[in-house]
């Protein structure tokens, strides 16, 4: 690999990094205001996506590919916990 | 050439990222919260992942990460409406300037449907 694409690669690692990290961010303000608790559930969806995304970038920045199976188990328990929590809201939610 | 494509498919991933971010934070309503946060979500998680596939260039990083592709597009639709049925079964208020009801407008035209149970 050569030394200017694979600092080309870092540079957009970087970034994207400080995107996501800002998404989070922006998503974690909607759990804290979120009037209701579907608005909280939808938000703690949304960073747990941007969570795989972060491995994801991490994978390609450092060459680690050990984190890889987390995000797969990231992506499939975050979409458990919003089944269940669908189901609790429909039976009545918090009293 | 190779890098180009991954640089690209990063950054254009982690802008939809940002996107869904700040969709969820400013717009109006649940329901269109959940789109903002499910279809731009599903898509730059789809990027990202589709980078580090492109970048590995190896058959089980391939493999797995279709395998998440494939996981996305079929859960994220899912739980999306499974949340905004019961967003919508347990009482969340539509945004006042919405213009159309399809759920309620059914429910009245056929009265032998129970209209489900709100405010409670």
């Amino acid at each position: 690999m050569m030394p200017d694409s694979s600092t080309l690669i870092g540079a957009a690692a970087d970034m994207v990094t400080l995107l996501l990290v800002v998404a989070m961010i922006l998503a974690f303000i909607r759990v804290v205001r979120g009037p209701s608790l579907p608005d909280r559930v939808i938000a703690l969806d949304l960073i747990s996506t941007v969570a795989v995304g972060l491995i994801a970038i991490y994978s390609i920045s450092t060459g680690q590919l050990v984190y890889l199976p987390a995000a797969i188990m990231l992506a499939l328990i975050a979409f458990l916990g919003t089944v269940a929590l669908a189901l609790y809201i429909e039976k009545g939610g918090p009293p | 050439m190779k890098d180009l494509l991954v640089a690209a498919l990063m950054v254009a991933g982690g802008v939809f990222m940002l996107i869904a971010a700040i969709g969820v934070l400013r717009m109006p309503d649940l329901y269109i919260r959940m789109h903002a946060a499910s279809k731009t979500g599903t898509v730059g998680v789809i990027g990202l992942i589709l980078a580090l596939a492109i970048h590995s260039g190896d058959l089980g990083v391939i493999t797995r990460v279709l395998l998440i592709s494939a996981f996305f597009l079929l859960t994220a639709p899912i739980g999306a409406h499974m949340i905004g049925r019961a967003a919508y079964r347990s009482g969340v208020p539509l945004w006042r300037k919405s213009v159309r009801d399809e759920w309620r407008e059914r429910s009245d035209k056929v009265s032998s449907v129970s209209m489900p149970k709100s405010q409670n």
